[in-house]
């Protein structure tokens, strides 16, 4: 894997300090400027401002420390985990640091970004570096004060010694160090000294979130604010012709009826009214484009495994001459549904639009983004809008696109007030960016019980697995080896979900190389170290995965898990994944319950690296492995003329508790830099589970949702 | 449009409120307390659960008519400064993760430990099954309300 960060990265191009006017050190520095090395970062610092950084470290003259992230927190804990690395190399008692979500404006959130597991793995080098860069301003602070080199003083836990054994505390030389150069090379602390990173740190905003403190986009208020509840067309495909809106506007606490596009909104003084008002709205829809069906998709998707017009995402030696050569072939299809987000927090935004500026309030992962498609809209300068973020209610890809906030954006400006467009759950489940349907078709070529050949081919709606994941295993490890994909557009609009494509990708192959196994009649695990070895030594620099650290998780889960040493009546099944850039290996234990599957305990190993938080990366791989599990168990959806056919919760299942297994988490030790763990342990729940109900039943689960396709005769037996 | 007389965490509030008006939406956006979260508005998900007259029940189900004079408790007010048992649990295991659902599940929590403060973990697992996380923070949900059944015994 390679290192995300260019050694020779300049800590002057990123961080700037200043004096406060009431005592104590601002340092800015810009976070995803820093993070994103493809950035080029300006050299010249006189030529910067506050303005110009996104991220604050404020050192108060009692020593206090606050740090301002303007960081998008959706759950998955880098409000707690980045400052974390701060703290470290600044040297303070976790105790005297505040965490709180930054004072945000225009020009500081146009270089936003989140997503895709990547702020820790990012964020790893250069956050340290600004701790360690302002501990050594301070040093050099109170080294000036003493009258010794700076390299005669220590510091700790926020108290600065000399070799005579004089003291000095952050706050007592904060001013002093403001007006310091900024130093350039700092030395960053060897792992083994560490006092933060590795510790179970709590959630910064656990006392708001269980005292019921405003935190979330629904909790936001402001004066004068409407509420707006949106009709969207019932069906993709549909347009809108009339609306009568005479009978709402006569509810009382209805403010205003606004037709906008194809959308109407009810505006009122409460949701609850909007909602109502809504509900009461006499509209006309007329058919505008093609009105889809989920049998209709899954036509298209095997036709299309079975044409020609495929686009090639990775090809070694010859799998066509594999095939050929092959005494045996084998083919498997894998198919899964579309699946909505359905973050608990339903999509919901803040717009105030004015002559003066457009200010946008709520829970988004893109916020820049957001910005500039807001002002495209309204046909104004990205420099009038801003975006302030609250904490989200869940993310899983939904937040990455704006569409909500831009309905409330282009509603306030048509209304002139500031306005919250909040979805209902039957909004948010029908008004989808979804998951996009896929069908995996897998076949190896099979030559002296080996496996010689290996071809992927990709069915997907509208869009296709991105170009680094056909660089994931098994690439490398068979010598013909080829990857295929094709997609159908449709106008049903799709996007990320959580692991976008590796969610259901790893339990396509994963289930394909543990029903290769028993064809071959060679040990699961043994099948699949023998391929890594193939790896090891490899110099095709586009490998994503490591083989060594594939095979040490592998190795790891037999261990801890008891493999193949389950109590009677307990079945296993096994699962190993490479994704955003952590190596993974699952052990799901099936019991039997009126012949019905139930998954009692997942065994989760994972190499991330170091691991900077284990209290809350142990919070992600738990949830992480039952979201796979339950998507790939209950994970349904479908379209009838385009209308989405799961509403709420009353048909769309979600796992719940009582179906929910003990996930036991082990780390493999490890020095490396440290990855992320938002996405990495879902993708090889479902083919555990699988393969753990191939053991308990001998059914082959092809087709996600499981219990789904369980409950036909031929399965159940 | 009537008024109604809203007894939330001890004190009484005359709210002016359509009569089928859910109660979820009278204490977000009339009495400004928004811990009390909006997840489905069919009672599938315990996103809003409150305790009436003391026990679990779902806000947005239930009309405003339907709860003049009662007792309501909301987050806000299970205790002061976060310090009931169920709380506590819910901090020493650090169960969120996004978060917006732990509300509700700490009302249910609350409520259920209060009526049985020596669960088994099926106990457990059945009475929290009504509300959904989606983050899927279940193990910890279920292993804090094991240990606020502990302190509350």
């Amino acid at each position: 894997m390679k290192n995300p960060l260019s050694p020779s990265l300049s800590r002057r191009s990123f961080i700037k300090t200043s004096a406060l006017a009431g005592g104590g050190m601002l340092i800015g520095f810009n976070l995803f400027q820093a993070c994103k090395p493809e950035v080029t970062p300006p050299v010249d610092i006189t030529q910067l401002n506050f303005n110009d950084f996104n991220a604050f470290i404020k050192i108060a003259d009692n020593g206090m420390v606050t740090i301002f992230s303007p960081n998008p927190e959706i759950g998955q804990g880098v409000k707690t985990a980045m400052p974390m690395l701060i703290a470290e190399e600044l040297d303070v008692s976790w105790d005297n640091v505040l965490v709180v979500q930054g004072a945000l404006d225009t020009k500081n959130y146009t270089r936003q970004v989140a997503g895709g597991s990547q702020s820790i793995r990012h964020g790893w080098e250069p956050l340290r570096q600004t701790g360690a860069t302002a501990k050594q301003m301070l040093i050099n602070a109170a080294a000036a004060q003493w009258g010794v080199k700076a390299s005669e003083c220590t510091a700790k836990n926020g108290v600065i010694s000399n070799s005579s054994g004089a003291t000095l505390g952050y706050g007592d030389v904060v001013t002093a160090a403001a007006g310091l150069e900024v130093p350039e090379n700092v030395t960053l602390k060897d792992p083994k000294d560490f006092t933060i990173i590795g510790k179970d740190i709590p959630n910064v905003d656990l006392d708001k979130i269980i005292t019921g403190k405003s935190l979330y986009g629904l909790d936001y208020k402001a004066d004068g604010m409407v509420y707006a509840s949106v009709l969207r067309p019932p069906s993709f495909g549909k347009k809108l012709i009339d609306c009568d809106e005479t009978s709402v506007k006569k509810i009382t606490g209805v403010l205003d009826v606004i037709k906008f596009g194809d959308k109407v909104a009810v505006l009122a003084k409460d949701t609850w009214t909007a909602m109502k008002g809504k509900k009461d709205l006499k509209v006309t829809w007329e058919v505008d484009s093609k009105l889809e069906n989920t049998e209709d998709h899954d036509q298209i998707l095997t036709s299309l495994l079975e044409g020609s017009e495929f686009k090639t995402m990775r090809k070694d030696g010859n799998v066509k001459e594999a095939f050929a050569q092959a005494d045996q072939v084998i083919e498997r299809t894998y198919e899964s549904p579309f699946l909505p987000h359905n973050c608990m927090e339903p999509m919901n935004f803040f717009a105030d639009v004015t002559d003066e500026k457009v200010r946008l309030v709520g829970p988004i992962q893109t916020p820049a983004g957001t910005a500039e498609r807001v002002a495209r809209l309204l046909e104004r300068d990205v420099e009038d809008v801003s975006v302030e973020m609250t904490r989200m209610g869940g993310g899983f890809g939904r937040r990455l696109y704006g569409d909500f906030a831009l309905e409330a954006a282009e509603i306030s400006k048509l209304a002139k007030k500031p306005v919250k467009v909040v979805y209902s759950r039957e909004d948010d489940m029908t008004a989808g960016i979804y998951r996009p349907a896929i069908k995996y078709r897998i076949s190896a070529s099979i030559k002296d019980n080996k496996i010689t050949g290996y071809h992927l081919k990709e069915a997907s709606v509208n869009s296709n697995m991105y170009g680094l994941i056909p660089n994931f295993f098994p690439a490398g490890a068979i010598e013909n080896y080829q990857v295929d994909v094709a997609n159908y557009k449709s106008n049903i609009t799709t996007g990320a979900w959580r692991a976008p494509y590796t969610n259901f990708l790893s339990f396509a192959e994963q289930s394909f190389f543990d029903e290769l196994s028993e064809i071959l009649e060679i040990d699961r695990i043994k099948l699949r170290l023998d391929l890594l070895q193939k790896v090891k030594g490899t110099t095709d620099e586009k490998i994503e995965y490591s083989p060594e650290r594939l095979e040490k998780v592998i190795q790891l889960a037999v261990d801890k898990s008891g493999w193949g040493n389950a109590k009677e009546g307990v079945y296993q099944g096994f699962s190993a994944y490479y994704c955003h850039n952590t190596h993974v290996a699952e052990v799901a234990e099936v019991v039997l319950e009126n012949d019905l599957p139930i998954v009692k305990k997942v065994t989760c190993v994972v190499d991330c690296g170091i691991v900077v938080n284990p209290l809350g990366a142990k919070n992600q791989i738990e949830g992480g492995v039952i979201d796979g599990i339950g998507h790939a168990m209950y994970g349904d959806f479908a379209f009838k003329d385009g209308e989405p056919q799961y509403k709420n919760f009353n048909t769309y299942k979600l796992i719940r508790m009582n179906e929910t297994p003990l996930v036991e988490t082990h780390f493999v030790e490890s020095n490396a830099s440290p990855t992320g763990l938002g996405e990495p342990t879902l993708p090889p729940a479902g083919a555990a589970v699988a393969n753990a109900i191939k053991a308990a039943k001998g059914i082959r689960l092809y087709k996600q949702p499981f219990i789904k396709n369980m409950k036909s005769k031929d399965l159940l037996g | 449009m009537p008024i109604y007389n809203l007894k939330v965490n001890g004190q009484s509030h005359a709210v002016e409120a359509d009569q089928d008006t859910p109660l979820l939406w009278v204490l977000r956006d009339h009495l400004n307390m928004v811990g009390t979260k909006f997840g489905c508005g069919i009672g599938q998900c315990g996103a809003c659960t409150i305790h009436l007259d003391g026990s679990a029940t779902r806000s947005c189900l239930l009309q405003v008519s339907m709860v003049d004079d009662m007792e309501i408790t909301t987050i806000e007010g299970l205790s002061e400064d976060g310090g009931h048992p169920v709380q506590q649990a819910w901090k020493e295991v650090d169960v969120p993760q996004c978060g917006y659902c732990q509300a509700g599940q700490i009302m249910t929590a609350a409520s259920f430990l209060s009526q049985n403060n020596t669960p088994d973990t099926s106990e457990i697992r059945d009475a929290m099954s009504g509300n959904i996380c989606r983050c899927a923070a279940y193990n910890r949900i279920e292993k804090a309300v094991a240990v606020a059944a502990t302190k509350m015994k």
